[in-house]
């Protein structure tokens, strides 16, 4: 069984069209990464998912069933759900906040204690949420999407605001989470860490399915090139490599088909006046680039 | 039920953390003890004096002061929510539309209830101590029937606070409607049918003109103290409901239909949000 299920989803707002025919399915703990400029479709794509909101057409299922339908309540149970600038109640403690959200879903007061130090907030757990750091409020909002062991987590930019240690261990813990056999969807438009704990991603242009696949299938279907750089005075290129090269600072900079990737770094390394190498392989935020204006050149944005 | 009881729990807490229960007991109990003693200061005299003429008189200045409590206590609490993004999450929780609305509205009620018997039993208390012509017996029921009935008359404007709250996106419109709201029921109301009155120089038909005080709790609730402590003149605009002689039973009923029917108002309100 799929753990989310989307076919043919499409939602319109008095007729704007949110989101256009998305397919998408999820199976048991895959980490998916939903990617997308501002109002491309994701926080409705997440709506959906959590049956906030129901599809103008086609069809969406959650645990097999629709998120929407009278099976809901105890679908919600399982669903754990970070939404992006919460701000929670900025009177209550962070300990009395989690107890709320506990006892609304139902779960014993003793997961309270234990999220609160795993998220690292033990320490300030008496204190108000008014007074908690923009990261401190993220771990709290981590800590609430955490209640009740959930089998399918959607973590709406769950990195704003946190620093990039507190962002690694965030992602660590997202690589626990999922070796607990947790499903994840992660939305984020902040590129750069990303890549080394998602399975999938799928990247959404104004309202329009992208690309969808492992970084691996995307990386080859957008074929991007292979960037190095190289350092040196005066290097005497290969007359076959000299039309992709552009002078740069102090060396050269060269695009290389992927394929073709080895077989250049031998030539290269024959060069004699080389002093250093670098090679940068075509990234998630590469790829996301490279969506990101395609769909430019196809339709002006509105 | 344990979900509504769960968010009504919360509210109630709230309440006493931002001091409102506090506050509107404080209120309360001033402006009844205050009226008790200076109530007949007009008269030439203070002290304590007739517990049937306080208690009325008391009526007439709690429906200025109830239904501005009541609104301002609850007009923000779904687009307060709706606002600070904590609604959207709380939609994702096992708790139906419903339940949070009327949960929300418990927790309003119980804040009003819990302050409005420490508000005025502070000052019947004080009224027992401290007046001689007055016995603890004969104090009793008319505060606990004032009590009751000043209770009800904030639970129905906090319900129409929660449907304005439940209808609009923005909290500062949701503080404007409620401030309209206030004005209609407390003076433009009043001030029409006494107008309708001036107007016609009277000539309105007199047997259905008093049921017209029916479409404003607040003239509803006046009408039931006043019921109550029968020996009282009706003076002002309550005096056309003298013909119409309704029963305290009606006038009950027609409290009730008050507050049943804003608060079917907000739920169905609230099913209709969008997120």
């Amino acid at each position: 069984m799929n753990i989310v299920e989307l076919q043919q989803a499409e939602k319109n707002y008095q007729g704007v069209e949110a989101l256009k025919s998305i397919d998408l399915s999820l199976q048991q703990g895959e980490v998916l990464g939903l990617f997308g400029h501002n109002g491309a479709g994701k926080t409705t794509t997440i709506k959906l998912i959590l049956g906030l909101i129901k599809p103008s057409a086609g069809q969406v299922r959650v645990f097999g069933e629709d998120p929407t339908g009278d099976n809901a309540y105890h679908l919600r149970r399982q669903l754990g759900f970070l939404q992006e600038n919460v701000s929670f109640y900025q009177q209550m403690t962070g300990r009395e906040v989690l107890d709320y959200f506990a006892k609304l879903k139902g779960c014993d007061k003793k997961q309270v204690t234990d999220l609160l130090e795993e998220v690292g907030l033990a320490h300030a757990a008496m204190r108000r949420v008014k007074t908690y750091s923009k990261g401190m409020r993220q771990r709290l909002g981590l800590a609430q999407a955490l209640l009740g062991q959930p089998k399918l987590l959607l973590l709406d930019e769950p990195t704003v605001g946190l620093d990039p240690i507190a962002t690694q261990d965030f992602y660590q813990g997202i690589a626990r989470l999922k070796a607990q056999g947790s499903t994840i969807i992660l939305c984020s438009h902040v590129l750069a860490g990303v890549e080394k704990y998602i399975d999938r991603a799928l990247i959404l242009g104004q309202g329009h399915l992208l690309a969808e696949g492992s970084l691996s299938t995307l990386t080859e279907q957008t074929n991007l090139p292979v960037t190095f750089h190289l350092q040196g005075s005066n290097i005497q290129l290969p007359s076959a490599l000299q039309a992709n090269a552009v002078d740069i600072n102090g060396g050269l900079k060269l695009h290389v088909n992927q394929q073709q990737k080895m077989a250049t770094l031998q030539q290269l390394l024959t060069l004699p006046s080389l002093e250093n190498i670098d090679i940068h392989m075509p990234s998630l935020e590469d790829i996301y680039t490279h969506y990101m204006n395609e769909v430019q050149h196809r339709e002006p944005p509105r | 039920m344990n979900a509504i009881l769960t968010v009504a729990n919360k509210e109630f807490h709230d309440g006493l953390r931002n001091r409102w229960v506090m506050s509107i007991s404080l209120i309360f109990a001033l402006l009844a003890t205050g009226l008790a003693y200076f109530g007949a200061a007009a008269s030439g005299q203070a002290g304590f004096t007739n517990l049937s003429t306080t208690l009325v008189s008391l009526a007439s200045l709690a429906v200025f002061v109830i239904p501005l409590i009541a609104l301002m206590l609850a007009y923000d609490g779904v687009v307060g929510e709706d606002e600070s993004g904590t609604l959207l999450l709380l939609m994702t929780y096992p708790l139906s539309r419903w339940q949070l609305v009327l949960g929300k509205m418990m927790g309003h009620w119980m804040i009003m209830a819990f302050s409005t018997i420490i508000g005025f039993g502070l000052s019947a208390i004080i009224m027992g101590s401290f007046s001689e012509n007055t016995t603890w017996n004969e104090l009793l029921m008319p505060y606990a029937f004032f009590i009751t009935f000043a209770i009800l008359l904030g639970w129905i404007f906090i319900a129409i606070a929660t449907m304005i709250s439940a209808s609009v996106i923005e909290k500062s419109k949701a503080a404007g409607l409620a401030l309209i709201v206030w004005f209609i029921f407390i003076f433009m109301f009043d001030l029409s049918l006494l107008g309708l009155l001036v107007g016609t120089e009277g000539n309105v038909n007199a047997e259905l003109f008093p049921y017209l005080l029916l479409l404003n709790p607040t003239d509803v609730f006046r009408l039931i103290i006043i019921s109550f402590f029968a020996e009282q003149q009706l003076t002002g605009l309550m005096a056309v409901a003298q013909h119409a002689q309704f029963s305290m039973f009606s006038l009950i009923f027609s409290m009730l239909v008050w507050f049943i029917a804003p608060v079917l108002g907000a739920i169905s309100l609230f099913n209709k949000r969008k997120l």
